[in-house]
């Protein structure tokens, strides 16, 4: 049995292509249904998110597979097959494997290291399993994918890092005021970066936001998106001893915070550490204020450093993930080939085979007076029987073996004579499920 | 039995100390874990050990340099220990526990014979007095060892310094809340230290207050941080004036230490 996988991502793709042949997750049953009913094709699933849609399917024919897959992925979405191709990439093997965990640990993302797609990807199989497209070997497979990625999240830091200058302010906020849930964040002036920011600090549990803009309506509509509180812009710096994180951005042509607006500051609040971002140019900030006590000046290149820092950071961890990565691709491919047909024959034949000798050693060795062809004699009969016996299971593995979904015969059977001893990675996943 | 468990607690507080300096280059849970866990048995062993010599001499082993310097860091990884469940900084421990281990390791070099016990020092309110002043020696430890942890990240943040130490260290606040805890739990049980040690000093000498060097250095000690505290609670002092004073403190405190063998009660 051979995994397969075909798809395209934001690597071979521009945006156009890619939602062009995006499946919508409220309708994944047709497709599902219309790829595991594709010749050959005996499991599938279905990836689709806006950097990457991918299928994942098992199949005995792999060029076959792929092929028809491909076209699949064209005509489900009426697109000519010429202009497709070129953009589809596709493994089988070891390189599906591969893959399917570097994509599911975040290594292949746009963004390496951004959490989203693990959980898209255990949506798309919660589909493929509800509809009932995914068998015995996808399901081992993704389970597989879900907790390599969990092990990649855990021992190395390739996502604990920030990489966006938003989220550096975030974090860098928190090495000085610790806990932001009781914290406040003021916004002076509107830009792009400085809301991007505030969002962050938001979601990582800022308390309050007040906003203030030369245009006082524009102040009222942005704290009104953020449920804050609108400051006139003449009168801010009676209202900057309430906040902990000062973001400003105006486009001021001279500063607006002066050192000796921030000591008052500082004073007011009894000299409880305060943290200005200063990401307009001209600066809004004065960098004297950094000399101040307990306040902490930061610019927009104080945190493109911070950022560039962390992905280079990155780059270290992604090698130690690719290392962890090629470590279970070897566990996962032993299981895969133990459903093979000819070595669960080889293998069952064996266990009956040493049994029978086993029994027939016991009952020789006890027998003293021992007719002389008696041995061979029970030799034949003992073996004419495990013959017997196993012919019907054998035939059928071996029919099964022809197509269809062989997989669940020899995993069945494996488990009732206790063929491989592969239990503990079963329990392992067990749990994890 | 004693010497045998002192020994093993040396050897402990080593290896912890060993771990958490790796902690400070390394980033790594099972490490982090393992520090812990050592320092635990270390501090289990010392304590029996403690315990242990206290039954034999049917005293609390306080009464020369190298019992108290042994209780001292006692009192020390106990105090860490405390904190670090609650605050989870185990880079606290970097900076901690190393100062437990020298005191501990300057204890053991000391051979000083187990004398018969003075009996100016037979006095419950003595062993009441010495036990609470080595409790809040120990919170002051820690908050010594806080303020400097502090100054070093402040630093960092001053001049855009943003390694890897910078990302080990916890945050300013968290930092000066945990130093604040110290100073709030230690101050007031200096207080008792010296109330009940001048009782003792009553019992002992007739006389509440002599003025010897230990106990006009304790008073010194005492003003320090009943200072640093008022100062935070009525001004707000924080961060570095706070951390600068808090060291200062812990200075006094090993000086009166030190100097107090000198003093009238040995």
């Amino acid at each position: 049995m051979n995994i397969i996988v075909v798809g395209l991502s934001h690597k071979t793709a521009t945006v156009e292509i890619r939602e062009k042949v995006a499946f919508s997750p409220n309708q994944i049953e047709k497709p599902l249904a219309e790829l595991i009913t594709l010749d050959g094709i005996i499991e599938g699933v279905i990836v689709s998110t806006c950097n990457r849609v991918e299928i994942y399917a098992t199949t005995r024919d792999i060029a076959g597979g792929i092929a028809r897959i491909k076209r699949f992925m064209a005509e489900y979405h009426h697109l000519p097959f010429e202009a497709l191709e070129p953009h589809l990439y596709s493994y089988h093997a070891e390189d599906a494997i591969r893959h399917v965990f570097r994509v599911a640990s975040s290594l292949d993302s746009m963004v390496v290291g951004e959490p989203q797609i693990l959980g898209q990807i255990k949506t798309s199989y919660g589909y493929a399993a509800e509809f009932k497209s995914s068998g015995i070997i996808l399901n081992r497979f993704l389970h597989k994918a879900f907790s390599v990625a969990k092990r990649v999240r855990t021992e190395t830091k390739i996502a604990s890092s920030a990489v966006s200058v938003a989220f550096a302010a975030v974090e860098l906020a928190k090495k000085i005021l610790g806990d932001l849930s009781d914290k406040t964040v003021m916004l002076i002036g509107a830009g792009e970066m400085c809301e991007l920011a505030a969002k962050h600090f938001i979601n990582s549990g800022a308390k309050g936001v007040m906003v203030t803009n030369r245009t006082f309506e524009r102040a009222e509509r942005l704290a009104e998106e953020f449920g804050g509180e609108a400051v006139p812009f003449e009168s801010f710096l009676e209202h900057l001893h309430r906040a902990d994180i000062v973001l400003s951005s105006t486009g001021a042509p001279h500063c607006i915070i002066g050192p000796k607006d921030a000591e008052d500051i500082v004073k007011r609040r009894r000299f409880k550490p305060i943290f200005f971002i200063d990401i307009a140019v001209p600066r809004d900030i004065d960098p004297k204020v950094d000399d101040v006590e307990n306040a902490y000046l930061f610019t927009v290149d104080h945190l493109q450093e911070i950022v560039q820092a962390n992905l280079a950071q990155r780059g270290l961890e992604a090698e130690k993930a690719e290392e962890i990565i090629d470590q279970e691709i070897g566990q996962f491919h032993k299981w895969l080939s133990t459903l093979e047909v000819t070595p669960t024959i080889v293998s069952l034949r064996n266990r009956f085979d040493e049994i029978r000798r086993a029994e027939l050693e016991k009952t020789i060795s006890g027998w003293k007076d021992l007719p002389p062809d008696a041995e061979k004699r029970l030799e034949a009969l003992t073996l004419a029987m495990m013959n017997k016996l196993l012919h019907a299971p054998t035939s059928v593995l071996k029919q099964a073996g022809q197509g269809g979904r062989v997989d669940l015969y020899v995993d069945a059977l494996r488990q009732l004579f206790g063929l491989e001893a592969l239990r503990k990675d079963d329990e392992e996943l067990e749990l994890e499920e | 039995m004693t010497h045998m468990f002192f020994i093993l607690t040396v050897a402990l507080y080593c290896c912890a100390a060993t771990a958490y300096l790796a902690c400070l280059v390394r980033t790594s849970s099972v490490l982090t874990r393992w520090a812990g866990r050592i320092l635990a048995v270390g501090f289990t062993a010392h304590l029996l050990s403690t315990i242990h010599l206290a039954v034999k001499m049917k005293y609390l082993p306080l009464t020369n340099m190298q019992e108290s310097l042994s209780f001292f860091s006692l009192a020390i990884v106990g105090g860490f220990i405390f904190f670090e469940r609650r605050y989870k900084v185990t880079t606290l421990g970097s900076f901690i526990i190393p100062v437990a281990l020298l005191m501990l390791t300057a204890s053991s070099t000391l051979h000083e014979e187990a004398r018969q016990l003075p009996p100016i020092l037979q006095s419950n309110w003595f062993w009441f007095h010495a036990l609470l002043a080595f409790a809040s020696y120990a919170c002051f430890t820690i908050a010594a060892g806080v303020a400097v942890m502090y100054l070093i990240q402040r630093y960092f943040l001053k001049t855009k310094h943003f390694g890897a130490l910078f990302q080990k260290l916890p945050s300013l606040e968290t930092m000066d809340d945990i130093s604040y805890r110290c100073l709030s739990v230690g101050w007031p049980l200096l207080t008792i230290a010296i109330i009940s040690g001048s009782i003792w000093s009553d019992q002992a000498m007739g006389s509440y207050w002599i003025w010897d060097r230990k106990q006009t250095w304790s008073m010194i000690i005492w003003i320090i941080y009943a200072a640093l505290l008022h100062g935070r609670i009525t001004i707000g002092w924080r961060g570095k004036r706070a951390a600068i004073l808090s060291i200062i403190g812990f200075i006094v405190v090993l000086f009166t230490f030190f100097s107090m063998k000198h003093s009238i009660t040995w």
